[in-house]
């Protein structure tokens, strides 16, 4: 229990000794990607092996630590998931890939015992071996601030963070600064939200502060709903401390005791990560009541969602933890005036509280420093779909997308052309081969009729039919539609049909003028953020795709091929040798033939569903 | 299945929680925690242990995706279509175990109560894709065959 500044300092400076006489360290990526490819088996692997050697192993911080002893931590996510499980070697920053149990063995003897790296583990593309994280093209061109800490300490330890200087912030904003210097500091950063919008974050602490209410919290997002994103994820599950030291100045600038941290359920890891670092803060007196000795008190709960889509939306995650269902309500009042148990609220996600330690402790001008003025600071992105090197990035804002794909994701899989990026999830656009050079910030992707959203980024290949993509969104955001408003409940319903209708070879010319009139309506009388922009993916592809909405709906082809029910499969006669295997096994009876001569397909009743392409044993089943 | 549920077990809910009415998602999460799904006593004793209506808790357990009001299998598995899966093929995965365990969109826990198949929109393992879970734990880069494996490796642990 730490009851004043200088205790904290003094736990700093402990802590910050101690991780110093570990000289060397094993960080096991412990996010839930390298988990799934057995992180912790290997961890448990690596200190059994460790002490079999003799040599004494760390797994907790200790403030009086042995001067030899290997530290060996769970951490947070590398970002370098497509290569996972990961381990990082310090102080030689060796980093090694796609790690087995039975690696482990070798790991010890040479890196640990012996001091080399381990050849066959380390990263090597195009005939070149990278054996430190930092030389791989991948990590090369990023800028890690808010994911910093991810992937160099341990991510379930108070005690790691404080050695880092971890809650220097929060003491800076608790003893040397008054709220207005706090809001001042943040609005002057020009910080900008993480989840979508980009409305500035010191403005809106600025209306809660001046809100008169005894009562007002501070509201965390981690509510990461749209698919392909996992920033918030891995800064949950790989720094919680930051995020929750963020939330802890919010608190204070605003007058604020009482904050909540609402999270995904299909989260589970990072939700055990928060509740231990809360715990953790809590027992150090960094949570609760007179902290530090100072008349603050600050409390942090987590709230758990229940799988839906629409509580990203402020409004509806603020009925979702007052037990309500999620569902947005008409604003104004907004969030700020009236918010979570209708009192103010400070609504910010998971980033953007994360980016707050950093502007404290450096100040605004060495935050306005990096990226593009208007909105300065990184952006993290979860880099998914057809590209080599999927992950976790941060990179400044305003890099080009040409750097995020090619130089720092890789490039397309498997040599394929590159065809176009969705970036926003569900409510985003997506960008194409011309977009290359656009910097990646709020304003460029605006002008573009995009956005950054939380910042997933799915690319897609040649081989992706814009159209079938358009459908799958439709269908995410129809069936994560609330029902509250009828724009969104019908409209987007009746989008859907259309677009199944095109996809499936029922579609007309028409069509695409009608999607584009519903996406207006939508659009512009919807209730909540979600159905004003539920029509976006569709809106962006038929502006950079018209040519292949014109090909499903009157040609009735799908120039990708992926459209099933527009694909046309036959038999060629050649090669068929009469075998009547494929007319046993088509679930609809369109085939039939004479026995020992080639078989037809009858199109019309072929469903398409490829049962006898895999059957025939001679490859003559074909579809263009 | 009717009804077997013990109250005092969701009294011990009902006191982590404080009786608070606002945390009825986390009171309804933990019940289904324990029984898997929603069982309809539930519902009235906690209505009248927390002075909420039957229909507004009800309101509350048929908006959100994760409960459920049907007994679910012993395995829940659920295959990831979000963005990232889906273009790396998840469909065909969720096509091959509804195939092998016979079941359908409509239809998503087998009879014996042992498998329960389902999607979700995204688990954030996007790097991994495409994956399923099984009771949470993550398996990565699934294809048909490997889905068809795990489940004749889950029938052997039964």
């Amino acid at each position: 229990m730490l009851s004043n500044r200088e205790e904290l300092i003094q736990a700093g400076a402990i802590y910050q000794k101690a991780l110093g006489a570990q000289k060397k360290k094993i960080l096991v990526c412990a996010g839930t990607g390298c988990v799934a490819g057995g992180a912790l088996e290997i961890y448990d692997e690596l200190i059994r092996l460790i002490e079999k050697t003799g040599i004494s192993c760390a797994v907790k911080l200790e403030s009086e630590p042995h001067d030899d002893s290997v530290g060996i931590k769970k951490s947070g996510c590398h970002g370098f998931c497509e290569m996972g499980p990961l381990i990082r070697i310090e102080p030689q920053g060796w980093l090694y890939i796609k790690v087995k149990p039975e690696d482990c063995e070798q790991i010890v003897t040479e890196s640990i015992v012996s001091e080399r790296p381990v050849d066959r583990l380390v990263y090597k593309k195009n005939g070149e071996t990278y054996s430190t994280q930092e030389e791989i093209p991948f990590y090369k061109k990023q800028t890690r601030l808010v994911l910093d800490h991810c992937g160099h300490i341990d991510a379930t330890s108070i005690n790691e963070y404080l050695a880092i200087g971890g809650y220097g912030a929060f003491q800076k904003a608790l003893f040397d600064m008054s709220q207005d210097d706090i809001i001042k500091e943040i609005d002057q950063s020009n910080l900008r939200g993480r989840g979508g919008a980009g409305y500035p974050t010191g403005r809106k602490w600025t209306q809660v502060r001046r809100q008169q209410s005894p009562i007002k919290y501070i509201v965390c997002n981690g509510d990461e709903g749209d698919p392909g994103a996992f920033m918030d994820r891995s800064i949950m599950e790989g720094d919680p401390h930051r995020m929750l030291e963020g939330m802890m100045i919010a608190g204070l600038a605003c007058g604020a005791s009482e904050g909540y941290i609402y999270v995904r359920a299909e989260y589970p890891l990072a939700i055990s990560r928060l509740e231990k670092a809360i715990e953790e803060a809590r027992n150090y007196g960094l949570l609760g009541k007179a902290i530090l000795g100072t008349d603050y008190d600050f409390t942090i709960k987590i709230s758990k969602g229940a799988g839906a889509f629409v509580c990203g939306e402020g409004s509806a995650l603020t009925a979702s933890i007052e037990g309500k269902r999620g569902m947005p309500r008409v604003k104004p009042p907004r969030t700020v005036e009236q918010g979570l148990f209708a009192r103010p609220t400070v609504l910010n996600n998971v980033e953007t509280f994360a980016n707050v330690p950093l502007i404290i402790q450096n100040g605004a001008q060495w935050y306005k420093a990096i990226g593009p003025e208007k909105s300065p600071g990184t952006k993290a992105f979860a880099l998914t779909g057809n590209i080599e090197n999927t992950g976790l990035i941060e990179v400044p804002m305003g890099t080009t997308l040409r750097e995020v794909i090619f130089d720092i994701g890789g490039g397309m899989r498997d040599g394929a052309a590159f065809k176009a990026v969705q970036i926003g999830g569900p409510s985003g656009g997506c960008l194409t081969q011309e977009h290359l050079e656009l910097p990646l910030d709020f304003d460029s992707l605006k002008k573009a009729g995009a956005m950054i959203g939380s910042g997933g980024l799915v690319v897609m290949d040649e081989h992706t039919c814009m159209v079938e993509v358009a459908r799958f969104f439709m269908n995410f955001t129809q069936n994560e539609s609330c029902g509250k408003c009828v724009p969104c409940r019908e409209g987007t319903k009746r989008m859907r049909e259309i677009l199944e209708g095109i996809v499936s070879g029922q579609g007309k010319l028409e069509d695409i003028d009608m999607l584009l009139e519903l996406a207006d309506t939508i659009t512009s009388t919807a209730l909540c953020g979600l159905g004003k922009s539920a029509a976006f993916p569709v809106v962006s592809t038929i502006k950079y795709f018209r040519a292949e909405y014109e090909a499903h709906a009157v040609d009735k082809k799908c120039p990708s091929k992926v459209c099933q029910k527009l694909k046309r499969i036959y038999i060629d006669p050649e090669l068929c040798r009469g075998c009547s295997k494929c007319a046993r096994i088509c679930p609809v009876n369109a085939i039939a033939g004479k026995i020992k001569e080639p078989f037809l397909i009858n199109s019309g009743t072929c469903i398409k569903c490829g049962a006898c392409i895999e059957s025939c044993a001679f490859k003559a089943i074909k579809e263009d | 299945m009717d009804e077997m549920i013990n109250f005092k077990e969701i009294d011990e809910i009902l006191e982590k929680y404080r009786y608070e009415p606002s945390s009825i998602i986390a009171i309804l999460q933990d019940t289904q925690a324990k029984y898997r799904y929603l069982p309809k006593a539930a519902f009235g004793y906690l209505s009248a242990k927390l002075g909420l209506s039957t229909a507004k808790i009800y309101s509350v357990a048929t908006f959100y995706e994760n409960f459920s009001l049907e007994p679910k299998g012993k395995y829940v598995i659920k295959i990831c279509d979000g963005t990232a899966c889906h273009v790396r093929k998840s469909i065909p995965i969720l096509e091959k175990l509804r195939q092998e365990l016979k079941l359908s969109e409509s239809k998503a826990t087998t009879e014996d109560l042992l498998f329960t198949v389902e999607t979700v929109s995204c688990l954030g393992a996007c790097g991994l894709a495409p994956v399923l879970t099984v009771n949470d734990k993550v398996y990565p880069a699934m294809t048909p065959d490997k889905a068809r494996e795990l489940l004749a490796k889950l029938r052997e642990e039964i």
